[in-house]
This record gives C-alpha cells, structure tokens and sequence, in this order.
C-alpha cells in the first residue's frame, strides 16, 4: 500500500511552504517535508529522509545506517574468522 | 442483525460443492491444499462479476479470463485457442501472420512517443512476434466532438513516421466521430497483416527444460513514462516510453540462431505475464534471476515511489524470446549486435518443475513465485 | 539505491541465518509475530523465510490496515462515493477490497468517481481542480499514515477548502498489540516491532509488553537485512534471559518518536470509543476520527453513512488469520473460494494481507522451490 522510501534531498522550495524536491534514484518527487520542521536541525538539500505517501516521516540518520552496516558487516568478519578456526581446528583434530 | 455479503456466500458454497478443504483438518499436510489450489487454477475459467471493471483490460488474469470464458467460448477455433499475439493463416498457398489492437492509451502525447507511434509499432511488433515480416495495416480513428484537429494531424504524422521506419503501409482504414463525452479524444484500432517466409512456428508451448529466457533490453519504460505524464503525480523523471518497431531486432534473431523457441513482445502485464503465460501453455517452469533483469535506475526508483513492480509494467519495444539453451550465447550476442538489443540479456530458464509456475530468484537469495497480474495498476497506458 | 541496496547483502544473510540457527535451543520452537503489512510484504517478498531454520516461524499479526477494515466500512464508503458529485480518492490498495456489495472496482462500473492516488496530498489536488465536486479522501493506515492525513486537513483549513473531507479509518496499533497478548490461542516468543509506525509514536509504547509481559520486542526496518537482525536480536535476548524493548531501525526511528506528528494527529482527530475490526472485534479506543474542531472536514458528518454492520461469510476466517493462529492455508477457503482475483476476505485483496503475500510470494513448499532454483 504504502511503502517508505529512502530519498535525498534536492533542494528545499523556495516557493512552496513545506516541500522539498526529493530524488529517489534520479526520480524527483516533490515532498512535505512540514512533519520534519519542528527540529532544531533545519532539513538541507544532502540531507535523506524517508518518504511515506507524499510526506517525510522521518530524516534518516546517516551516522545510524552506517553504524548498522558496520556492525552487520564486523558480525561477517567474526563469522569468517570463526569459519577459518573452526576449519583449522578440524584440520589439526584430523591429524 | 448484521447483513449478510451474498456474493460471498455463494463463491464458498460453489467451492464447497467440489469436495471439502483439508487444510484445517490436517495441518501439516500444506501440500494437499496447494495440490488443490493448482487444481482450482486449472479449472475451466469463468467470468462471475455483473459488469466489466478496469481490471479486465489491465492484461492479467481477469483479462484472460474474459477472452477465455466470453471471447474463445463463443468464437471457438482452432486458430483463436492458441491465443497468439498473431493468427498464423494459412490462404490460397501464401502462409500469413494477422493481428488486431486497439489503442486507448491516456494521455494520447507522452516523452518518446504519442497514440500515434504506439499504434504502429505496437501493430508491427504483434506481427515480427510471430516470426513474420510485416506488410500492410489498416488504421481505424474513433474520434470525440471537439478533439483538436492538430492534435490529429500530429497523431498521423508519428504513424506516418513510423510505418516509413518499420517498412510497412497504411493501407486501409476508417473513422468515425462521437458525441462529446462518449470517447477519450481519439481512440485507434488496428489490424496487420505479415507474411511468414520463414518455415518456422514460433509458440508458447514449445518451451521445453533447458531452454533461456532473453529480454531484448530494460523493462517497465513505456508504463512509467505514461504513468508519470498523466501530470497527477508530483514526480519528474527523465524517462520517455521505449515504443519501437522490433521487426528488425527480430529477424536478426531469427537469422543467428535456431531454436527459437516463442517471442513476445511485452507489453500490458508486463514480463511477468508472458512468463506466466510461457509457463503455463508449456507446463514446464520458468525461473527468473532477478539480478539479471534489466531495469534503468529510474525506472526502479520510479516504481519503488509508486509502489509497483517492473515485471507486470508494460513496455512497448522489448522483447521476450524462449530459445534453445545451446543457443543462449549466440542468441544474446545477436540481440547485442543490434542498437535497438544493445542491453538484451539472459533472465531466466526453463526447468521441468513445478509446472505452469514461474518462481523468481530474489537478489537476496530468497525465492517466491510470480503469479500473472491481478488487479490493474496502470490503467489505460496502452 | 542508498540506504536499500545494502541491507539487501546476500552474504550478510546467510551469517546471520547462521548465527540465528546457532541461537536455537535444540527441541524448542520459536514464534516471533510481526505488526506491520509492510514486514509481511518483504518478508515473502524477498523469500526470507528461506533464511529461517524450521524451528523458527513468522506470524503475520494485525498489520494491515486494509485487512482490518470490516465490510460495511467498504459500504459505507461506497454510498459516499455513490452520492451525486462526488470524487472518491483512497489509495489503490482499497480498489478490489471486497465490501458486502462488491469492491470500489465493481461500484466505478457501476458508474461511481472512485480514483487511485498515492498521497492526501493529491486528493487535495483534485478537491482544489473540481471545485464543483465534494471530495473526500479515504483515510487508512496506523499512525504512520494519520500524521499524513492530518497536515492535508490542516492544508485544507489553510486554503479554507470547502470541498474536502476525510472518510477516516485510521487504527491504532498498541490496542492491536493488547488484544493479540490478551488472546488465549496464542503463545509468541516475541514481537518483530512496526517500523514505521514507530517513527510516529516511538518505542516506548511497547515498553508494556516488556514490562508486563516479558517478552522481547525489536523494533525492525523493512530491508531483508533489517528483519533478520532482527530476528536475531530477539533470538540473542531470549538466550541471555532479557525481555527488552530494542530499536534495529535507529536509522529511521527516533527511540521518543516524531513529536510534530503527534502534534498534528491531536490537533485534527481524537479517538473513537471504540471501532470494529474485521476478524478482531470491537476494540476500545482503537482507531481515530476527525475531531470537533475540524468536523467541516469529517465525511461522515457531511454525508449520510449507513453504519450498517456486514457479517463476514461465516467461512472467512480473517479474524484467525490477522491473529496469527491460522496460517494462510488453513484457511477453509483459501485458494479456492478466495483467491487474489476472487477475494473472499480483506487479507487476499491486499499486497501486505498475509493470505495474498502466501499465495502470491510463497505458496510453494521450500524443498519444491529450492529445488527448482538450484543454480
């Protein structure tokens, strides 16, 4: 029905109270952006929100996501390097 | 005292009367309900609903459903069963492609293209599907009181247009005019007329285990476009329709490889449709590689704003061709070596199993099933 | 795409299957219910119970918003559309939602103005372009939606629209949440939390079920990745003993929520005492109406509404199914009777309906599908 997408903004409009052009994979959508404007951060044209029906929800935390990859990716290396001992620790069971 | 929905009571009675369910009875035996589910599937289609909805002509499965139980039931042949994008005739010794379709498309002017171009091409595409080349067609204009006569003459200058490009001539045709209000502003029909030189008969049925799936260049243009130019949404993108004549594309296929096996050209419904359509007319399956389908970056970001998938948009000069798996690789580079294939690739094949069905392979991984378009996202872009 | 394509990783997916399978108490089994239409959709959508050990399973909770709307909501909102001048606007969801009398689809053949738009913002549009019509805007959706709803009423008070209304049906979700705990049939592990409905009201509302309860809740986004960190926090805080209330989608969710749409929400509507839900029943404050202040712009002011009651066929078992104790396919009449083309109840018709998600997405058997995937 009415997915959440992530968008970066282009410009904020000087000419419509409240929008913002918003891209989406080079796709421009004009966008409210009056549920955002009660932060003491003003929303600027770099900034990525997420998009719900014509409005923005919510501003998307940059520092967040790339903690959340990082995370899931250090989880990865972990994965691997239990992968490799466990690996060698067969190995040197076998012998 | 809650009223009571009818119409509901009588589908569940209907359905009752063709055995009992045995989900609820035993429910670890999830397999005996999709068994059943495939035998419902399969049943003999009808039509219940008192009138005609938008979702009939939306190309999925109501629309199929409509030619099946009303159109095929009445006018039975041997020649309409095979539901081809073109009858394949056989008259006085010459063997002939002919096809018919109508253009309602709304609005009639987008970026790429207009009714004009759709009606042409589209008419052209039709017939170079079913392995022909082709020759002459005959445009028939409903036109509305009031509809501006430049807007005409525009309308006719892209079919002019076209038909040069594509080879072809406007050699008979009709118009009638209706009251205001009783027509879109120009409504087209067409029909087209190819010979089939080529000893070759192009079907859905004949896919087989092992054969590819090609697509002859990214989908999801012409409905998005169109989507996007109705000017209600507040969207800009730098996407224009891909209508185009593919007759050229095609019998450059056709010259490079044997075992073609089916082309279509994909339009309302959308990939997914065809393959559906692939899939059940073979009974074999058809999986798709999601990775490996072509879609521009705007077209995607497009259809994530809109909430739709690019498999069920239409397009109107790609298309989708089943071929030999030997020949994948020739194939492809044949599509490539052509400006309008330059980014045709391999999305999917065919496999024996679970038949009629086509399953998608997720980019993440993940697998689902890719059942024919319910329902009518885009209405009128065609 | 930014901010998808990453948490899309295959090979991300497969460690943490691994570490969720790790997590697994041998003999146990582990249910975990999610809230949200749009997790039900990704979850079949991108396969994701593929990622899953057999021990684990997802249940599709009171998600959707279309799901629940009873059938005689869907008639009431046909007989304003039905009315002489007006434009009926909703999104398309609600278009093949079947009401006692047929769905919008059937009513436009029958000659009424019900049209698609994607936002409020473009039903305001019209209102403004047809000045001689009565507009109204179909309103449904959690809290993520209402805010939506409520700056277009506020729009509309601004530019003194006297031809625009609201047929509201927002619910809430906490009352949802509240009648699955108090529900005997069930016996959950824990909650995958809605996460976009926690952008509006934050995480604290679900402290309750931590609380209360002792069962964990992780509030998760909407990218395959999202919902099996997920799963795997929640496996991690029943391992460790914990019943907390975590947030996965910190990039998006404010743990305190968006005050400005909460703002706006109680500045335009107020709750109901209580509204009914399909498959659930009458739930006290559950859903939201337009207030006094602006009941120029309530439709059901404006219009005559029925208000009649529709039962649902006495062989739909939606309400079972929006609970999660039923799955898709031990519906009675699922595949059968009701089918995405022929829906008998609400959780076919929509795109996040755990039925039309089974039937559409993953009606295969994994083995089967597997099997015809493999490389």
């Amino acid at each position: 029905m009415c997915l959440g997408i992530p968008g970066e903004i282009v410009e904020i409009m000087a000419d419509r109270e409240d929008f913002a052009m918003v891209s989406v994979a080079g796709v421009k959508r004009a966008v409210n952006i009056g549920l955002l404007t009660e932060d003491d951060e003003q929303l600027k044209a770099g900034d990525w929100i997420l998009i719900h029906v014509g409005f923005a929800l919510a501003k998307i935390d940059e520092r967040e996501a790339e903690e959340a990859i990082r995370m899931l990716e250090g989880m990865g290396q972990a994965y691997t390097d239990e992968l490799i001992a466990l690996a060698q620790s067969d190995l040197a069971g076998e012998r | 005292m809650p009223r009571q929905a009818t119409w509901a009571e009588e589908a569940v009675r209907e359905a009752e009367a063709e055995g009992p369910h045995i989900g609820a009875e035993h429910r670890s035996r999830e397999q005996q309900v999709l068994d059943r589910i495939d035998r419902a599937r399969a049943r003999r289609p009808r039509v219940k609903e008192p009138r005609i909805t938008l979702a009939h002509g939306a190309g999925g499965k109501a629309t199929h459903n409509l030619i099946d139980a009303i159109f095929l039931e009445a006018f039975r042949n041997p020649e309409l069963e095979q539901m081809s994008d073109a009858a394949s005739l056989q008259i006085a010794g010459a063997r002939l492609a002919f096809t018919t379709d109508s253009y309602v498309v709304s609005p009639l002017f987008f970026p790429g293209g207009d009714i004009g171009d759709l009606a042409v091409n589209g008419t052209v595409n039709d017939l170079a599907m079913s392995g022909a080349r082709p020759l002459v067609i005959s445009a028939g204009f409903i036109l509305e009181e009031g509809f501006p006569t430049d807007d005409l003459r525009r309308i006719v200058a892209s079919m002019a247009a076209a038909a040069e490009v594509a080879g072809v001539q406007i050699v008979t045709g009709d118009t009638k005019v209706v009251q205001r209000g009783k027509g879109d502003g120009c409504y087209i029909n067409t029909a087209g007329i190819g010979v089939r030189e080529r000893p070759i008969e192009l079907n859905a049925a004949n896919a087989r285990p092992g054969d590819v799936i090609l697509v002859s260049g990214p989908i999801g243009d012409h409905g998005v476009t169109v989507m996007l130019a109705r000017g209600e949404l507040d969207i800009e993108a730098d996407i224009v329709s891909d209508t185009a004549p593919l007759h050229d594309l095609a019998a450059t296929l056709l010259d490079a490889v044997d075992g073609v096996r089916m082309m279509r050209d994909a339009t309302r419904g959308g990939v997914a449709t065809i393959l559906n359509e692939v899939a059940v007319a073979s009974q074999a399956a058809v999986v798709l590689d999601e990775a490996a389908v072509p879609v521009r970056p705007e077209v995607m970001g497009a259809s994530e704003l809109l909430g739709i998938d690019p498999l069920y948009v239409a397009c109107e000069g790609r298309f989708v061709a089943v071929v030999d798996g030997t020949r994948a690789d020739a194939a492809l580079a044949a599509l490539r070596s052509h400006p309008m294939g330059a980014e045709a690739a391999v999305i999917g094949r065919v496999v024996e199993d679970p038949p009629g069905l086509v399953l998608l392979k997720t980019t993440f991984g993940g697998t689902r099933i890719v059942d024919m378009l319910v329902g009518d996202p885009l209405p009128r872009i065609c | 795409m930014r901010f998808v394509d990453e948490f899309r990783d295959a090979e991300k997916a497969r460690m943490l299957s691994t570490r969720i399978a790790a997590l697994c108490e041998p003999g146990r089994r582990y249910k975990f219910m999610e809230v949200c239409g749009g997790h039900t959709h990704t979850i079949y959508k991108h396969g994701l119970e593929d990622y899953l050990p057999e021990t684990v399973s997802l249940v599709h909770g009171p998600g959707c918003p279309v799901c629940v709307i009873p059938m005689g909501r869907l008639d009431d909102a046909i007989a304003i559309a039905e009315q002489p001048d007006v434009i009926m606007t909703t999104f398309g969801d609600m278009m093949r939602v079947p009401g006692g009398r047929g769905s919008f689809y059937d009513a436009n053949a029958a000659g009424a103005d019900i049209r698609m738009v994607y936002s409020p913002l473009d039903s305001l549009k019209i209102a403004r372009t047809n000045p001689d019509k009565r507009v109204v805007f179909m309103a449904i959706g959690f809290e993520t939606t209402a805010p939506s709803t409520a700056m277009t009423v506020l729009r509309a008070a601004a530019e003194g629209l006297e031809n625009f209304s609201v047929f509201c049906n927002h619910v809430t979700i906490i009352p949802a949440i509240k009648a699955i705990l108090d529900s005997p049939d069930l016996r959950l592990d824990g909650f995958i939390g809605p996460g976009h409905v926690s952008t509006v009201i934050g995480c604290r509302p679900y402290e309750f079920i931590s609380r209360e309860h002792r069962k964990p809740l992780v509030c998760a986004g909407f990218e395959p990745l999202d919902i099996l960190q997920s799963v795997y926090m929640l496996m991690t805080q029943l391992a460790q003993g914990r019943a907390e209330v975590e947030n996965q989608y910190a990039r998006v969710v404010p743990y305190n929520g968006n005050p400005k749409a909460l703002k706006v929400i109680g500045e335009t509507m107020r709750l109901r005492p209580h509204f009914e839900w399909r498959g659930l029943g009458f739930i006290a404050q559950s859903a939201l109406q337009i207030n006094d202040r602006y009941e120029r712009f309530d439709a059901e002011k404006i219009f005559d509404v029925p208000g009649v009651r529709v039962a649902d066929p006495k062989a739909c078992q939606c309400g079972e199914v929006l609970k999660g104790v039923l799955k898709p396919w031990e519906c009675k009449v699922f595949g059968t009777a009701c089918t995405p083309e022929t829906p008998i109840g609400t959780c076919m018709v929509s795109s996040e309906g755990a039925c039309a998600a089974y039937y559409n997405f993953g009606r295969f058997t994994r083995e089967r599908v597997q099997e015809a995937t493999r490389a």
